[in-house]
Protein backbone atom coordinates (compact mmCIF):
# COMPACT_ATOMS: atom_id res chain seq x y z
CA UNK A 1 0.00 0.00 0.00
CA UNK A 2 2.96 2.46 1.11
CA UNK A 3 4.29 1.85 -2.25
CA UNK A 4 1.07 2.84 -4.20
CA UNK A 5 0.81 5.49 -2.52
CA UNK A 6 4.31 6.50 -3.50
CA UNK A 7 2.82 5.95 -7.00
CA UNK A 8 0.31 7.76 -6.74
CA UNK A 9 1.41 10.39 -4.57
CA UNK A 10 3.32 12.54 -7.37
CA UNK A 11 0.30 13.23 -9.54
CA UNK A 12 -1.45 13.68 -6.19
CA UNK A 13 1.05 16.77 -5.44
CA UNK A 14 1.18 18.50 -9.03
CA UNK A 15 -2.79 18.56 -8.74
CA UNK A 16 -2.69 20.46 -5.38
CA UNK A 17 0.02 22.96 -6.88
CA UNK A 18 -3.29 23.51 -9.12
CA UNK A 19 -5.38 23.87 -6.86
CA UNK A 20 -3.28 26.21 -4.55
CA UNK A 21 -2.52 28.63 -7.39
CA UNK A 22 -5.96 28.84 -7.86
CA UNK A 23 -6.05 29.77 -3.80
CA UNK A 24 -3.54 31.78 -4.03
CA UNK A 25 -3.83 33.67 -6.77
CA UNK A 26 -8.28 34.38 -6.13
CA UNK A 27 -6.56 35.70 -2.14
CA UNK A 28 -4.09 37.85 -3.66
CA UNK A 29 -6.43 39.60 -6.27
CA UNK A 30 -10.02 39.59 -4.93
CA UNK A 31 -8.96 40.78 -1.02
CA UNK A 32 -7.85 43.84 -2.10
CA UNK A 33 -10.36 44.47 -4.94
CA UNK A 34 -13.07 43.55 -2.31
CA UNK A 35 -11.60 46.32 0.16
CA UNK A 36 -12.13 48.52 -3.01
CA UNK A 37 -15.37 46.98 -3.88
CA UNK A 38 -16.43 47.53 0.23
CA UNK A 39 -15.11 51.36 0.00
CA UNK A 40 -17.38 51.90 -3.27
CA UNK A 41 -20.56 50.39 -1.96
CA UNK A 42 -20.14 53.03 1.17
CA UNK A 43 -20.64 56.30 -1.38
CA UNK A 44 -22.80 58.44 -1.41
CA UNK A 45 -22.61 58.55 -4.95
CA UNK A 46 -25.82 56.41 -6.12
CA UNK A 47 -25.17 55.41 -9.70
CA UNK A 48 -21.59 53.67 -8.24
CA UNK A 49 -23.73 51.94 -5.52
CA UNK A 50 -25.88 51.31 -7.31
CA UNK A 51 -24.20 49.26 -10.22
CA UNK A 52 -21.54 47.44 -7.34
CA UNK A 53 -24.72 46.47 -5.68
CA UNK A 54 -25.76 44.77 -8.88
CA UNK A 55 -22.53 43.04 -9.80
CA UNK A 56 -22.55 41.48 -5.79
CA UNK A 57 -26.31 40.62 -6.35
CA UNK A 58 -25.29 38.31 -9.45
CA UNK A 59 -22.04 37.15 -8.14
CA UNK A 60 -23.43 35.63 -4.66
CA UNK A 61 -27.04 35.22 -6.15
CA UNK A 62 -25.91 32.83 -9.08
CA UNK A 63 -23.93 29.66 -8.41
CA UNK A 64 -20.07 29.72 -9.05
CA UNK A 65 -20.17 27.08 -11.06
CA UNK A 66 -22.76 28.36 -13.28
CA UNK A 67 -20.09 31.32 -13.68
CA UNK A 68 -17.43 28.91 -14.47
CA UNK A 69 -19.08 27.31 -16.82
CA UNK A 70 -20.64 30.79 -18.44
CA UNK A 71 -17.08 32.04 -18.62
CA UNK A 72 -15.09 29.20 -19.98
CA UNK A 73 -17.54 27.37 -22.09
CA UNK A 74 -20.26 30.25 -22.87
CA UNK A 75 -17.69 33.31 -23.30
CA UNK A 76 -16.23 31.72 -26.11
CA UNK A 77 -19.75 32.12 -28.18
CA UNK A 78 -19.74 35.49 -28.03
CA UNK A 79 -15.55 35.17 -29.03
CA UNK A 80 -14.20 35.96 -25.89
CA UNK A 81 -11.84 33.25 -25.19
CA UNK A 82 -9.80 32.03 -21.97
CA UNK A 83 -7.50 29.35 -21.51
CA UNK A 84 -8.88 27.37 -19.07
CA UNK A 85 -6.29 28.33 -16.26
CA UNK A 86 -7.33 32.24 -16.60
CA UNK A 87 -11.11 31.11 -17.34
CA UNK A 88 -11.04 29.61 -13.50
CA UNK A 89 -9.08 32.20 -11.89
CA UNK A 90 -11.10 34.72 -14.46
CA UNK A 91 -14.47 33.54 -12.02
CA UNK A 92 -12.95 32.99 -9.01
CA UNK A 93 -11.82 36.16 -9.19
CA UNK A 94 -14.71 37.75 -10.09
CA UNK A 95 -16.85 35.79 -7.43
CA UNK A 96 -14.48 35.73 -4.46
CA UNK A 97 -14.63 40.06 -4.63
CA UNK A 98 -18.29 40.46 -4.32
CA UNK A 99 -18.46 38.12 -1.03
CA UNK A 100 -15.38 40.38 0.16
CA UNK A 101 -16.66 43.28 -1.06
CA UNK A 102 -20.25 42.43 0.78
CA UNK A 103 -17.84 41.78 4.04
CA UNK A 104 -16.04 44.71 3.62
CA UNK A 105 -19.04 46.67 3.12
CA UNK A 106 -20.56 45.81 6.68
CA UNK A 107 -16.52 46.09 7.85
CA UNK A 108 -16.57 50.03 6.49
CA UNK A 109 -19.67 50.69 7.97
CA UNK A 110 -19.27 49.80 11.52
CA UNK A 111 -16.04 52.07 11.73
CA UNK A 112 -17.67 55.11 13.83
CA UNK A 113 -18.46 58.82 12.17
CA UNK A 114 -16.71 60.41 15.17
CA UNK A 115 -13.22 58.20 13.62
CA UNK A 116 -13.67 60.28 9.99
CA UNK A 117 -14.34 63.26 11.76
CA UNK A 118 -11.45 63.11 14.22
CA UNK A 119 -8.77 62.68 11.33
CA UNK A 120 -10.76 65.15 9.25
CA UNK A 121 -9.85 68.14 12.33
CA UNK A 122 -6.69 66.68 12.49
CA UNK A 123 -6.64 67.59 8.39
CA UNK A 124 -5.53 63.97 7.53
CA UNK A 125 -6.51 63.45 3.75
CA UNK A 126 -9.20 61.01 2.75
CA UNK A 127 -6.81 58.18 1.89
CA UNK A 128 -4.48 58.73 4.32
CA UNK A 129 -7.44 58.26 6.76
CA UNK A 130 -8.72 54.68 4.97
CA UNK A 131 -4.86 53.76 5.37
CA UNK A 132 -4.28 54.37 8.66
CA UNK A 133 -6.98 54.52 10.36
CA UNK A 134 -9.74 52.98 8.40
CA UNK A 135 -8.38 49.65 7.33
CA UNK A 136 -6.91 49.05 10.04
CA UNK A 137 -9.89 48.71 11.99
CA UNK A 138 -12.02 47.40 9.68
CA UNK A 139 -9.11 44.42 8.79
CA UNK A 140 -10.06 43.31 12.51
CA UNK A 141 -13.73 43.80 12.37
CA UNK A 142 -13.93 41.66 8.83
CA UNK A 143 -11.05 38.70 9.68
CA UNK A 144 -13.40 36.28 10.88
CA UNK A 145 -15.31 36.19 8.13
CA UNK A 146 -12.65 36.66 5.48
CA UNK A 147 -11.65 33.57 7.56
CA UNK A 148 -14.41 31.62 6.70
CA UNK A 149 -14.29 32.32 2.82
CA UNK A 150 -11.02 31.77 3.12
CA UNK A 151 -11.51 28.22 4.17
CA UNK A 152 -14.67 28.00 1.38
CA UNK A 153 -11.97 28.66 -1.25
CA UNK A 154 -9.88 25.75 -0.44
CA UNK A 155 -12.98 23.67 -1.08
CA UNK A 156 -14.56 25.80 -4.06
CA UNK A 157 -11.66 25.21 -5.52
CA UNK A 158 -12.60 21.92 -6.91
CA UNK A 159 -15.08 23.10 -8.78
CA UNK A 160 -12.50 24.02 -11.49
CA UNK A 161 -12.37 20.28 -12.31
CA UNK A 162 -15.84 20.65 -14.38
CA UNK A 163 -13.43 22.97 -16.71
CA UNK A 164 -10.83 20.64 -17.12
CA UNK A 165 -8.30 21.43 -14.85
CA UNK A 166 -5.76 19.32 -13.41
CA UNK A 167 -6.43 20.07 -9.82
CA UNK A 168 -6.15 17.58 -6.64
CA UNK A 169 -9.54 16.63 -6.77
CA UNK A 170 -9.37 15.42 -10.46
CA UNK A 171 -5.80 13.94 -9.40
CA UNK A 172 -7.43 11.52 -7.28
CA UNK A 173 -10.75 10.79 -9.00
CA UNK A 174 -8.54 9.86 -12.28
CA UNK A 175 -6.50 7.66 -9.85
CA UNK A 176 -9.82 5.98 -8.67
CA UNK A 177 -11.11 4.98 -11.58
CA UNK A 178 -7.79 3.68 -13.11
CA UNK A 179 -7.16 1.87 -10.81
CA UNK A 180 -10.32 0.60 -8.96
CA UNK A 181 -9.29 1.36 -5.73
CA UNK A 182 -10.80 4.03 -2.79
CA UNK A 183 -7.14 5.46 -1.47
CA UNK A 184 -6.65 8.17 -3.71
CA UNK A 185 -10.17 9.41 -2.66
CA UNK A 186 -8.73 9.44 1.11
CA UNK A 187 -5.71 10.85 -0.30
CA UNK A 188 -7.43 13.53 -1.23
CA UNK A 189 -9.96 14.15 1.67
CA UNK A 190 -6.56 14.00 3.91
CA UNK A 191 -4.71 16.77 1.61
CA UNK A 192 -8.23 19.09 1.68
CA UNK A 193 -7.66 18.66 5.54
CA UNK A 194 -4.22 19.35 5.58
CA UNK A 195 -5.05 22.47 3.82
CA UNK A 196 -7.68 23.72 5.61
CA UNK A 197 -6.01 22.65 8.95
CA UNK A 198 -3.32 25.37 8.10
CA UNK A 199 -5.20 27.83 6.80
CA UNK A 200 -6.96 27.78 10.30
CA UNK A 201 -3.74 28.00 12.16
CA UNK A 202 -2.56 30.77 10.30
CA UNK A 203 -6.12 32.64 10.37
CA UNK A 204 -5.66 32.11 14.20
CA UNK A 205 -2.26 33.59 14.76
CA UNK A 206 -3.17 36.29 12.69
CA UNK A 207 -5.93 37.24 14.74
CA UNK A 208 -4.17 37.07 17.57
CA UNK A 209 -1.90 39.24 16.86
CA UNK A 210 -4.46 41.83 16.09
CA UNK A 211 -5.54 41.69 19.59
CA UNK A 212 -2.90 43.45 20.71
CA UNK A 213 -5.87 46.78 20.36
CA UNK A 214 -9.31 46.56 20.69
CA UNK B 1 -7.91 86.44 17.55
CA UNK B 2 -10.72 84.49 15.97
CA UNK B 3 -13.96 86.37 14.37
CA UNK B 4 -16.77 84.91 13.15
CA UNK B 5 -19.18 87.31 11.61
CA UNK B 6 -22.68 86.51 11.34
CA UNK B 7 -23.22 82.72 11.48
CA UNK B 8 -26.17 81.42 10.14
CA UNK B 9 -26.44 77.30 10.04
CA UNK B 10 -29.76 75.95 9.62
CA UNK B 11 -30.67 72.03 8.99
CA UNK B 12 -33.11 71.79 6.82
CA UNK B 13 -35.78 74.40 6.86
CA UNK B 14 -34.77 74.88 10.83
CA UNK B 15 -32.31 77.70 11.94
CA UNK B 16 -30.03 76.24 14.29
CA UNK B 17 -27.80 79.62 14.75
CA UNK B 18 -28.92 83.08 13.59
CA UNK B 19 -26.87 85.79 12.20
CA UNK B 20 -23.89 84.95 15.60
CA UNK B 21 -21.25 87.29 15.43
CA UNK B 22 -18.74 86.71 18.32
CA UNK B 23 -14.78 87.16 18.90
CA UNK B 24 -12.37 85.21 20.96
CA UNK B 25 -9.37 87.17 21.56
CA UNK B 26 -6.39 85.50 22.12
CA UNK B 27 -5.13 83.96 25.06
CA UNK B 28 -8.49 83.47 26.71
CA UNK B 29 -10.89 80.89 27.26
CA UNK B 30 -14.14 81.32 26.14
CA UNK B 31 -17.23 79.28 27.33
CA UNK B 32 -20.59 78.62 25.12
CA UNK B 33 -23.01 77.86 27.52
CA UNK B 34 -26.58 77.10 27.01
CA UNK B 35 -29.74 74.84 27.10
CA UNK B 36 -29.71 71.59 25.64
CA UNK B 37 -30.68 71.18 21.89
CA UNK B 38 -29.74 75.25 21.56
CA UNK B 39 -27.29 74.58 18.95
CA UNK B 40 -23.90 74.32 21.14
CA UNK B 41 -22.25 71.77 19.64
CA UNK B 42 -23.37 73.19 15.79
CA UNK B 43 -21.86 76.01 16.52
CA UNK B 44 -18.68 74.16 17.38
CA UNK B 45 -18.74 71.89 14.55
CA UNK B 46 -19.25 75.02 12.27
CA UNK B 47 -15.62 76.38 14.34
CA UNK B 48 -14.07 72.96 13.69
CA UNK B 49 -15.21 72.80 9.82
CA UNK B 50 -17.24 70.09 10.51
CA UNK B 51 -20.27 71.45 9.50
CA UNK B 52 -20.91 73.67 6.17
CA UNK B 53 -22.49 76.78 7.35
CA UNK B 54 -24.97 78.79 5.02
CA UNK B 55 -24.19 82.01 5.71
CA UNK B 56 -20.96 83.61 7.24
CA UNK B 57 -17.30 84.82 7.58
CA UNK B 58 -14.51 83.16 9.75
CA UNK B 59 -11.48 85.46 10.32
CA UNK B 60 -7.95 84.41 11.81
CA UNK B 61 -6.01 88.00 12.70
CA UNK B 62 -8.23 89.61 10.16
CA UNK B 63 -7.58 86.96 7.38
CA UNK B 64 -10.51 85.35 6.08
CA UNK B 65 -10.37 81.39 6.64
CA UNK B 66 -12.25 78.62 5.86
CA UNK B 67 -12.65 75.98 8.37
CA UNK B 68 -13.21 73.03 6.38
CA UNK B 69 -10.96 73.55 3.59
CA UNK B 70 -8.27 71.38 5.42
CA UNK B 71 -5.47 71.87 3.10
CA UNK B 72 -4.29 75.27 4.11
CA UNK B 73 -0.75 75.79 5.64
CA UNK B 74 -1.74 76.31 9.18
CA UNK B 75 -3.84 74.59 11.83
CA UNK B 76 -5.63 76.93 12.78
CA UNK B 77 -8.49 74.69 15.23
CA UNK B 78 -7.85 71.61 17.32
CA UNK B 79 -10.54 69.80 19.05
CA UNK B 80 -11.08 67.59 22.03
CA UNK B 81 -14.28 65.69 21.35
CA UNK B 82 -16.79 64.76 24.10
CA UNK B 83 -15.81 61.17 23.46
CA UNK B 84 -12.85 61.93 22.24
CA UNK B 85 -12.57 59.51 19.39
CA UNK B 86 -9.00 58.38 20.12
CA UNK B 87 -7.51 55.54 17.15
CA UNK B 88 -8.12 52.44 19.08
CA UNK B 89 -5.46 50.46 16.56
CA UNK B 90 -2.56 53.28 17.22
CA UNK B 91 -0.55 53.55 20.61
CA UNK B 92 -0.83 56.39 22.41
CA UNK B 93 2.30 57.94 21.00
CA UNK B 94 1.07 56.55 17.29
CA UNK B 95 -2.06 59.14 17.68
CA UNK B 96 0.16 61.78 18.80
CA UNK B 97 2.50 61.79 15.97
CA UNK B 98 0.32 60.04 13.11
CA UNK B 99 -1.09 63.61 12.16
CA UNK B 100 2.02 65.91 12.44
CA UNK B 101 3.99 63.34 10.45
CA UNK B 102 1.82 62.51 7.88
CA UNK B 103 0.50 66.33 7.31
CA UNK B 104 2.33 68.59 8.38
CA UNK B 105 5.56 66.05 7.48
CA UNK B 106 7.88 66.90 10.51
CA UNK B 107 10.69 63.99 11.34
CA UNK B 108 9.17 61.49 13.20
CA UNK B 109 12.28 62.60 15.77
CA UNK B 110 10.90 65.78 16.79
CA UNK B 111 7.05 65.05 16.65
CA UNK B 112 8.37 62.25 19.86
CA UNK B 113 9.75 64.61 21.15
CA UNK B 114 7.69 67.06 21.45
CA UNK B 115 4.52 64.21 22.04
CA UNK B 116 6.75 63.08 25.06
CA UNK B 117 6.76 66.60 26.20
CA UNK B 118 3.18 67.37 26.05
CA UNK B 119 2.30 63.93 27.61
CA UNK B 120 4.54 64.15 31.14
CA UNK B 121 3.00 68.08 31.01
CA UNK B 122 -0.01 66.60 31.04
CA UNK B 123 0.95 63.23 33.60
CA UNK B 124 1.07 60.77 30.92
CA UNK B 125 4.72 59.67 31.55
CA UNK B 126 4.94 55.81 30.54
CA UNK B 127 1.82 55.52 28.86
CA UNK B 128 3.15 56.33 25.43
CA UNK B 129 3.06 52.57 24.70
CA UNK B 130 -0.53 51.72 25.68
CA UNK B 131 -3.74 51.26 23.00
CA UNK B 132 -6.48 53.37 23.90
CA UNK B 133 -8.50 50.43 25.70
CA UNK B 134 -6.21 50.48 28.64
CA UNK B 135 -6.83 53.76 29.32
CA UNK B 136 -9.20 55.53 31.86
CA UNK B 137 -11.75 57.83 30.96
CA UNK B 138 -9.49 60.81 32.30
CA UNK B 139 -6.23 59.61 30.45
CA UNK B 140 -8.15 59.26 27.35
CA UNK B 141 -9.03 62.92 27.17
CA UNK B 142 -5.55 63.84 28.29
CA UNK B 143 -4.42 61.75 25.34
CA UNK B 144 -6.75 63.50 22.99
CA UNK B 145 -5.43 66.90 23.76
CA UNK B 146 -1.97 65.77 23.76
CA UNK B 147 -2.79 64.95 20.15
CA UNK B 148 -4.64 67.67 19.04
CA UNK B 149 -1.57 70.10 20.98
CA UNK B 150 0.66 68.25 18.65
CA UNK B 151 -0.58 69.97 15.58
CA UNK B 152 -0.20 73.11 17.13
CA UNK B 153 -3.05 74.83 16.52
CA UNK B 154 -3.80 78.13 17.28
CA UNK B 155 -7.29 77.45 19.12
CA UNK B 156 -8.24 74.14 20.83
CA UNK B 157 -11.63 73.57 20.93
CA UNK B 158 -13.66 71.21 23.81
CA UNK B 159 -17.39 69.72 23.61
CA UNK B 160 -18.50 68.81 27.13
CA UNK B 161 -15.30 68.07 28.55
CA UNK B 162 -16.43 67.24 31.66
CA UNK B 163 -19.63 65.43 30.87
CA UNK B 164 -17.95 61.74 30.86
CA UNK B 165 -16.00 62.57 33.45
CA UNK B 166 -16.45 62.24 37.15
CA UNK B 167 -16.75 64.95 39.77
CA UNK B 168 -13.32 64.77 41.32
CA UNK B 169 -11.72 64.45 37.65
CA UNK B 170 -13.76 67.58 36.74
CA UNK B 171 -11.35 69.77 38.67
CA UNK B 172 -8.53 68.22 36.73
CA UNK B 173 -9.48 69.32 33.63
CA UNK B 174 -10.64 72.99 34.91
CA UNK B 175 -6.85 72.89 35.80
CA UNK B 176 -5.30 71.38 32.74
CA UNK B 177 -7.56 74.08 30.54
CA UNK B 178 -6.15 76.80 32.98
CA UNK B 179 -2.57 75.75 32.40
CA UNK B 180 -2.53 75.37 29.03
CA UNK B 181 -3.90 79.64 29.19
CA UNK B 182 -0.80 80.39 30.95
CA UNK B 183 1.39 78.85 28.19
CA UNK B 184 -0.70 81.15 25.91
CA UNK B 185 -3.65 78.44 24.33
CA UNK B 186 -6.46 80.18 23.31
CA UNK B 187 -9.80 78.12 24.29
CA UNK B 188 -12.97 77.43 23.31
CA UNK B 189 -15.44 75.36 25.95
CA UNK B 190 -18.31 74.18 24.65
CA UNK B 191 -20.32 72.99 28.26
CA UNK B 192 -23.89 72.93 29.90
CA UNK B 193 -22.04 73.12 33.16
CA UNK B 194 -22.40 76.84 34.54
CA UNK B 195 -20.05 76.23 37.33
CA UNK B 196 -17.75 74.77 35.18
CA UNK B 197 -17.80 77.55 32.69
CA UNK B 198 -17.61 80.06 35.63
CA UNK B 199 -14.24 78.42 36.76
CA UNK B 200 -12.62 78.65 33.73
CA UNK B 201 -14.02 81.30 31.63
CA UNK B 202 -12.98 84.84 30.49
CA UNK B 203 -15.83 85.38 28.44
CA UNK B 204 -19.20 83.43 28.22
CA UNK B 205 -21.42 83.21 25.05
CA UNK B 206 -24.73 82.22 25.19
CA UNK B 207 -26.51 80.11 22.87
CA UNK B 208 -29.88 80.04 22.79
CA UNK B 209 -32.76 78.32 21.47
CA UNK B 210 -34.54 79.53 18.58
CA UNK B 211 -37.83 79.05 18.26
N1 LIG C 1 -27.04 66.64 11.56
C1 LIG C 1 -28.18 67.21 12.01
N2 LIG C 1 -29.29 67.21 11.24
C2 LIG C 1 -30.43 67.80 11.65
N3 LIG C 1 -30.58 68.39 12.85
C3 LIG C 1 -29.52 68.42 13.68
C4 LIG C 1 -28.26 67.83 13.29
N4 LIG C 1 -27.40 68.00 14.31
C5 LIG C 1 -28.06 68.66 15.28
N5 LIG C 1 -29.33 68.91 14.91
C6 LIG C 1 -30.34 69.66 15.68
O1 LIG C 1 -29.80 70.91 15.99
C7 LIG C 1 -30.17 71.29 17.31
C8 LIG C 1 -28.95 71.68 18.09
O2 LIG C 1 -28.19 70.51 18.35
P1 LIG C 1 -26.81 70.56 19.14
O3 LIG C 1 -26.30 69.18 19.19
O4 LIG C 1 -25.96 71.59 18.56
O5 LIG C 1 -27.29 71.03 20.59
P2 LIG C 1 -26.45 71.23 21.89
O6 LIG C 1 -26.64 72.63 22.32
O7 LIG C 1 -25.06 70.77 21.71
O8 LIG C 1 -27.20 70.29 22.92
P3 LIG C 1 -26.62 69.38 24.10
O9 LIG C 1 -26.40 70.28 25.28
O10 LIG C 1 -27.75 68.42 24.36
O11 LIG C 1 -25.39 68.72 23.61
C9 LIG C 1 -30.93 70.14 17.90
O12 LIG C 1 -32.30 70.45 17.87
C10 LIG C 1 -30.64 68.99 17.00
O13 LIG C 1 -31.76 68.16 16.90
MG1 LIG D 1 -23.87 69.15 22.44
Amino acid sequence: MIQYIQEILPALLSGTKMTLSIFFWTLICSIPLGALIGLGLIQRFKPLTWLLNFYVWIMRGTPLLLQLIFVFYGLPIIHIVFQRYDAALFAFILNYTAYFGEIFRGGFQSVPKGQFESAKVLRLTYSQTIRKIVIPQVFKIVLPSIGNEVINLVKDSSLVYVIGLGDLLRAGNVATARDVTLLPLILVGIIYLALTAVCTIVLKLIEKRENVWR
Amino acid sequence: MLEIKNLTKRFGDRTIIDNLTMTVKDNEIMAIVGPSGAGKTTLLRCITGLESVNKGEFFWNGNQFDPTNTTQKDTIIGVVFQDYQLFPNLTVLGNITLAPTMVKKEPMADVKKYARELLSRLGLEGKENLYPYQLSGGQKQRVAIVRALAMQPKILCYDEPTSALDPALRDEVAQIILDLKKQEMTQIVVTHDMDFAKNVANEIQQVKQIQ
